[in-house]
């Protein structure tokens, strides 16, 4: 059963070649938490979570309110260092290098894992300044045509180029709602991180805004590993290639999407799915 | 029968009335508050302008003037060698003499030494110093003769000025004097001029001759110690304490304490820098630079409370966005912080500046009393600054010294407003919408 494999063997144990149902057989673990607990000062978010992400793929974190999922994606790229009290215990993996040992750079972390927020919150700068920041601020243009170069492949691939190309120098924060996490998930793209995390990106926005971003999140896991947090199930169900449900801080099931929404093992899973509470 | 919405409708029109009635009183009562402050505000400086536009004419008084060389007791061969010897042309030379002869030229009846000696007293004294000038100046001036216009004495000054108003007839003025300022006035050879000496001089005994650009020099240096000390100071502890300190007993600690210290007296801050940096530090009494530390000391509190309330106000939401791309703790301030907080930031420095540009009383502790007539070249330099200044002048016993006074309230009134305009263009500027 699934949900085994995954729960019992500690991290020595597995290894690339594990098939996991509904994925290409062979893909590299790119992200494993072990036995993670958050805290929040005395109060406990997140109870003994065992998860491991694939390269390039989609993963959704589903579960009601309060239930530690952002929590959980928040220490993936230590935003909670940022919190005061809180900590975080187990092992969490990225490439096989511990993320919380000494020697990590959290700078350089989230160089690496991007993340997209609940409230789009551009820069207030231009647009092109806000997709340049990145690169600009990890140096990774040698000089203004490479900076112009990433900007458009970056508006481009976040779906946002063609309405935005001839008023780069405008302020982010003209643009409407749905553009404005477009800007963001540019922003994040642009110096090439390969996992992308994203809180509720598309809670705050319109159905046809969310759409438009969905399609943008199923172009982006060609390059990059997605975890998705939503408390839309219908959006797990179309964008996720695998949904992890969480509750009250605990994982209870992680399974391929269409096995979740379809046959969930466990009853609390089943629950929440067919809407008996939220 | 009187149903229940009628009933309703009633009570509701009744408090309508007295809701409408009390808003009407509310109103009466911000529009005379307003009013009562215009009024206020209009008076004062009705009263500074009337006394104090005076001051910004002088008058002046023509004279022929020939610089009789015998008069002037200067023999050129003695004076040639004194000259290369590196001593002061001319000073030891009779210029007062030359006014003297000049002016019994021109009033050729008047006779007697007393008689004499109040025509004299028509012309400042600080005449021989501008004649000394221009022989300096002009070395072939010697035994000719030039016409001039001198500088009047202040008791003349201010009876000439007020007299054509047909008012007040000055007392120490005698009636031999007005008839010699009538006279002159008949003919044409006394009149006012704007008052360029009082920009261009320091201060001086005579009030004709006083000025304030060595106060204002003296403010400036002041203001300059003041602002780079309490700028990148007060800055820098505001985005500590807001950014990286911990939140623990001492921070609260060090918060109540910077809240309180904006309340003290500023005399306090005085007292400060007289037993710190006079008696134990022996830096020059009287200086821009202790003026400086001390009013940078008053200003810290200021800034770092406008500062922080600045810094407080930048939404988490971009600090966020900036930690999920990988910017270090410092990248965060410097390149989002810092650039949305500084509307607030600014505006609390001049506000502090403008502040610290009017006190007195810290700097009166300190030793910046004397009397100054040199204007201050650097930082070490003895000073005064403008609001000390017009103290002094304000305990003058001259009568001249009334509109100089106001004068010098005009002109540092004119710097505070110009500060806080400055401030409101800024924030008006600067004001970004996230």
């Amino acid at each position: 059963m699934l949900k085994t494999v995954l729960a019992d063997k500690d991290s020595s144990q597995l290894s690339s070649t594990d098939n996991v149902v509904g994925m290409p057989s062979v893909a590299k673990t790119q992200i494993q938490l072990c036995n993670v607990n958050v805290f929040y000062g005395d109060k406990q978010a997140v109870y003994d979570v065992n998860l491991d992400f694939k390269q390039h793929e989609i993963v959704a974190l589903i579960g009601p309110s309060g239930c530690g999922k952002s929590s959980l994606l928040r220490s993936i790229n230590r935003m909670n260092d940022t919190v005061e009290g809180c900590r975080v215990t187990g092992q969490l993996l990225m490439n096989d290098k511990d993320i919380y040992s000494k020697e990590m750079d959290p700078v350089a972390l989230r160089a690496n894992v991007g993340m997209v927020f609940q409230k789009p919150n551009p820069f207030p700068k231009s647009i092109y300044d806000n997709v340049a920041y990145g690169p600009r601020l990890h140096g990774l243009a040698d000089d203004s045509y490479e900076l112009d170069e990433i900007v458009q492949t970056s508006l481009i691939q976040a779906g946002l180029w063609d309405e935005v190309k001839d008023r780069l120098l405008d302020s982010g924060t003209t643009l409407s709602g749905g553009q404005q996490q477009r800007l963001c998930i540019a922003r994040t793209i642009a110096v090439s991180p390969e996992v992308i995390l994203m809180d509720e990106p598309c809670s705050a926005l319109d159905p046809i805004a969310t759409a438009k971003i969905e399609e943008l999140i199923n172009e982006l896991s060609e390059n990059h590993t997605i975890a998705i947090v939503t408390h839309s199930m219908q959006q797990a169900a179309r964008v996720s290639n695998r949904t992890a449900y969480f509750h009250l801080g605990k994982l209870i099931e992680v399974n391929a999407t269409e096995k979740i929404f379809t046959n969930p093992e466990q009853d609390l899973t089943e629950a929440y799915i067919t809407g008996r509470f939220g | 029968m009187i149903n229940k919405n009628e009933v309703r409708q009633l009570k509701i029109e009744q408090s309508l009335i007295k809701r409408h009635r009390s808003e009407r009183r509310f109103r009466r009562l911000g529009l005379s508050a307003i009013l009562l402050s215009t009024l206020c505000i209009v008076v004062l400086f009705t009263d500074i302008i009337s006394k104090g536009k005076g001051a910004f004419k002088l008058t002046y008084i023509k004279l022929e003037v020939n610089y009789d060389a015998e008069i002037l007791g200067v023999d050129p061969m003695v004076h040639d060698a004194l000259e290369k010897d590196g001593a002061q042309p001319y000073a030891l030379a009779n210029f007062q003499g030359l006014i003297k002869s000049a002016l019994r030229k021109r009033f050729v009846d008047v006779s007697g030494r007393r008689l004499r000696r109040e025509l004299y007293g028509l012309v400042s004294q600080g005449a021989s110093d501008d004649l000394r000038r221009r022989l300096i100046e002009n070395p072939l001036l010697l035994n000719k003769s030039e016409t001039l216009w001198l500088v009047a004495d202040d008791d003349v000054d201010y009876f000439y000025k007020n007299s054509d108003a047909g008012g007040t007839v000055s007392d120490r003025i005698s009636e031999h004097e007005q008839d010699w300022i009538n006279d002159l006035s008949q003919t044409g050879e006394i009149e006012t001029r704007f008052n360029a000496v009082f920009f261009t001089q320091g201060d001086s005994r005579e009030p004709e001759l006083a000025g304030i650009l060595g106060a204002a020099v003296g403010s400036f240096l002041t203001m300059l110690v003041t602002f780079f000390l309490s700028f990148p100071i007060g800055v820098s502890a505001a985005l500590y304490l807001e950014e990286f300190a911990p939140r623990n007993r001492w921070t609260d600690f060090i918060e109540v304490n910077i809240n309180n210290l904006a309340a003290v007296p500023s005399i306090i801050f005085g007292l400060l820098g007289l037993a710190v940096f006079i008696n134990f530090f022996h830096l020059p009494r009287s200086a821009p630079l202790i003026g400086g530390l001390v009013l940078a000391l008053m200003t810290l509190p200021t800034i770092i409370i406008s500062s922080r309330a600045g810094i407080k106000a930048v939404p988490p939401s971009i600090r966020e966005a900036a930690i999920g791309i990988g910017a270090s703790p410092m990248q965060v301030v410097f390149h989002h912080v810092l650039p949305l907080a500084m509307p607030t930031i600014l505006t609390g420095v001049i506000i502090g500046m403008a502040q610290a540009l009017g006190e007195t009383a810290p700097l009166l502790m300190i030793g910046m009393v004397a009397f100054i007539v040199d204007i201050p070249t650097g930082f070490l330099d003895s000073a005064t600054v403008m609001p000390v200044q017009i103290f002094l002048w304000a305990d003058s016993a001259e009568r001249a010294f009334i509109e100089k006074t106001s004068a010098a309230i005009m002109v540092l009134m004119m710097f505070l407003i110009f500060m806080n305009f400055l401030s409101v263009i800024l924030r008006k500027r600067l004001e970004r919408r996230w």
